[in-house]
């Protein structure tokens, strides 16, 4: 099984029966890669007195699943599933890709020869795209670079030796997420399942720890997100099933997607579907510009804020 | 697309309304080739390359369908205000309200877009789509306020999107939810403020070139924060009680953007290292 996953060419990685224990091992905070640095804002919420206690804690938790939980669950997604279609097809349809307009360096080659690195380059730039917050991209990419060396040394495969050379300074979080997840056996709701179950345990373990609240309490407020988490993974791959619809919602994603984000998507074509034939996966990468955005500006501030504050416990 | 009224809420019938503005390089200067608009979204020529728009009706109300074609020819330059703030209403209809602005900026243009902020009023469903494509030399500063509500109401619920992009690759993309229980209130979304703005200002002076680490530092303030993009372009954002405050803030963090500017410029020309402005201790 693991030289099926190491050469990163087994066919159908998704119908492997790994995926579940490998999603608990990935979504673990014990997996050694770095995550427990980091308080997705919540240090600098408790520090200005905007997380007092559990009640607050329940709402910033669910708004932080909300926007940044989503956008990285769908980033999550969208890697796993280029790694999954990339690990079949090294040299797959994705480097010709045209996103919403003619990125310079898009469009050379008919598929074959073209650089599997150039798709990763352009998913790690929708990421940055959604990360206006420059303390928060660098922590993004912190944790990215970590969990890739982690990943690379637990589950080796050509996609994630790929991923590291297409983005040497270290690949957003998520898309290191997506990516190891797709190694690891899971399929791309799985990684979205990570994603956004990572963003909201984080800051809820930090919060533990920085106001001394009982941690039955804020298991508690976890276990009531549990729905939230579903909706949030269902979320992420319909916006990747919106992709594959020829002419879908890539050309005004908020007036046309409007089923992305009511949580009750089908997602059944991620979960069962073969990796995508060769049409649908062209479609599949232009779909990338039009994946969810949803923004905080008050965790662009939290994240700011905590960078110029001398005094902390969290990296982020 | 009319709908026979159904609620009391209905001052007329929906209405799908298209206005495009387009300008080309006459002699040096900027005309304005193109100036058509429909009620309610009507267009006024005030000044030279300065365009304003007037709302002739309520709303927009559920229902209506508004697009804004907005194409600034290359080496032109254009500005486009409002006269008021915008008042988002529940309609006769169902359906949501839609306003879409698809802009285009040519290669050495410049577009200014800085209406007055929009309000939803208890009741509205809005959705609003902002597709911003910038050529690489092109220029733009854009700014859009949104406040939850009149004086002492809860908003109804919106929903926006914008998509920028700079010869075709992501700079910003951004969707807002308003009125959502999962974010309302939140204080990782909004904490207890009223009123949300942002302005992207992009362009060559804001190169990526320049993004190394440490040296794009974000400045903040009270409620504000000006933030480099990884792309050319930084992002002031704005949190506040009301619409004067809003604006005071989000004017301070756009001012930042011309000292960063400055500040890159003369890195880039006497490759000295530099650190960009600290935290603005200032309200």
């Amino acid at each position: 099984m693991r030289q099926d996953i190491g050469d990163g060419r087994g066919d159908g990685m998704r119908d492997k029966p790994t995926g579940d224990a490998a999603l608990l091992l990935l979504a673990d905070s014990r997996l050694p890669a770095g995550g427990h640095a980091h308080s997705g804002g919540a240090e600098e919420a408790v520090r200005l007195g905007t997380i007092t206690g559990p009640e607050d804690l329940a709402r910033f938790l669910r708004g932080r699943l909300a926007t940044a939980g989503l956008v990285t669950a769908a980033l999550a997604a969208a890697a796993c599933e280029l790694a999954t279609a990339t690990a079949d097809h090294p040299a797959g349809p994705y480097g010709q890709a045209d996103g919403d307009g003619n990125p310079p360096d898009a469009g050379t080659g008919a598929g074959t020869g073209a650089d599997p690195a150039h798709p990763w380059r352009r998913l790690d730039a929708e990421a940055d795209a959604r990360t206006a917050s420059p303390a928060q991209r660098e922590a993004s990419r912190v944790q990215g670079r970590l969990l890739l060396r982690t990943a690379r040394r637990i589950w080796p495969s050509t996609v994630l030796d790929t991923l590291a050379r297409a983005v040497p300074e270290g690949a957003h979080h998520p898309i290191a997420l997506g990516a190891a997840a797709a190694s690891a056996g899971c399929d791309p709701y799985q990684a979205a399942m990570a994603a956004a179950y990572i963003s909201v345990t984080g800051p809820a373990t930090a919060a533990v720890r920085l106001l001394g609240l009982d941690p039955v309490t804020v298991h508690r407020l976890l276990a009531d997100l549990a729905p939230a988490l579903n909706d949030a993974a269902h979320a992420a791959c319909a916006s990747l099933i919106d992709d594959v619809v020829p002419n879908g919602p890539a050309q005004n994603g908020a007036i046309q997607n409007g089923a992305t984000h009511d949580g009750i998507a089908q997602n059944s074509a991620i979960q069962n579907g073969a990796p995508a034939n060769g049409a649908a996966a062209k479609a599949r990468g232009s779909g990338w510009p039009a994946l969810p955005g949803h923004t905080a500006p008050a965790l662009d501030l939290l994240a700011e804020g905590h960078l110029n504050n001398p005094m902390k416990l969290f990296v982020s | 697309m009319t709908t026979p009224p159904s609620s009391p809420a209905a001052s007329r019938a929906s209405v799908t309304a298209r206005a495009v503005i387009t300008t080309e390089a006459a002699g040096g200067r900027t005309r304005l080739e193109t100036l058509r608009s429909d009620p309610p979204l009507t267009l006024r020529q005030t000044g030279p390359g300065l365009v304003h728009l007037v709302s002739t009706g309520a709303g927009p109300l559920g229902g209506d369908r508004l697009e804004l074609v907005i194409d600034v020819g290359p080496g032109t330059d254009l500005e486009v205000r409002s006269v008021a703030s915008t008042l988002v209403l529940p309609g006769s209809s169902p359906g949501d309200s839609v306003m879409m602005v698809d802009a285009r900026v040519g290669a050495g243009a410049s577009l200014r877009f800085s209406p007055e902020p929009t309000v939803l009023a208890a009741g509205c469903s809005h959705r609003m789509a902002v597709r911003l494509s910038l050529a690489e030399d092109a220029t733009v500063l854009w700014r859009e306020e949104i406040v939850f509500g009149r004086h002492g109401e809860r908003p109804g619920r919106c929903r926006t999107r914008f998509d920028a992009t700079v010869a075709g690759w992501p700079l910003l993309r951004q969707e807002l939810l308003i009125g959502d229980p999962a974010v309302d209130a939140s204080p990782a979304v909004y904490g207890d403020a009223r009123c949300v703005g942002s302005t992207l200002i992009a362009g060559p002076a804001w190169d990526a070139e320049r993004d190394q680490k440490g040296e794009r530092r974000a400045t903040i303030g009270d409620g504000w924060a000006t933030l480099p993009l990884a792309g050319p372009g930084v992002l002031a954002s704005a949190l506040a009680q009301d619409t004067v405050e809003l604006r005071a803030r989000l004017e301070r963090a756009e001012s930042m953007a011309d000292v960063y500017a400055t500040s890159w410029q003369e890195k880039t020309e006497l490759a000295v290292p530099q650190r960009t402005p600290a935290v603005d201790a200032g309200p």
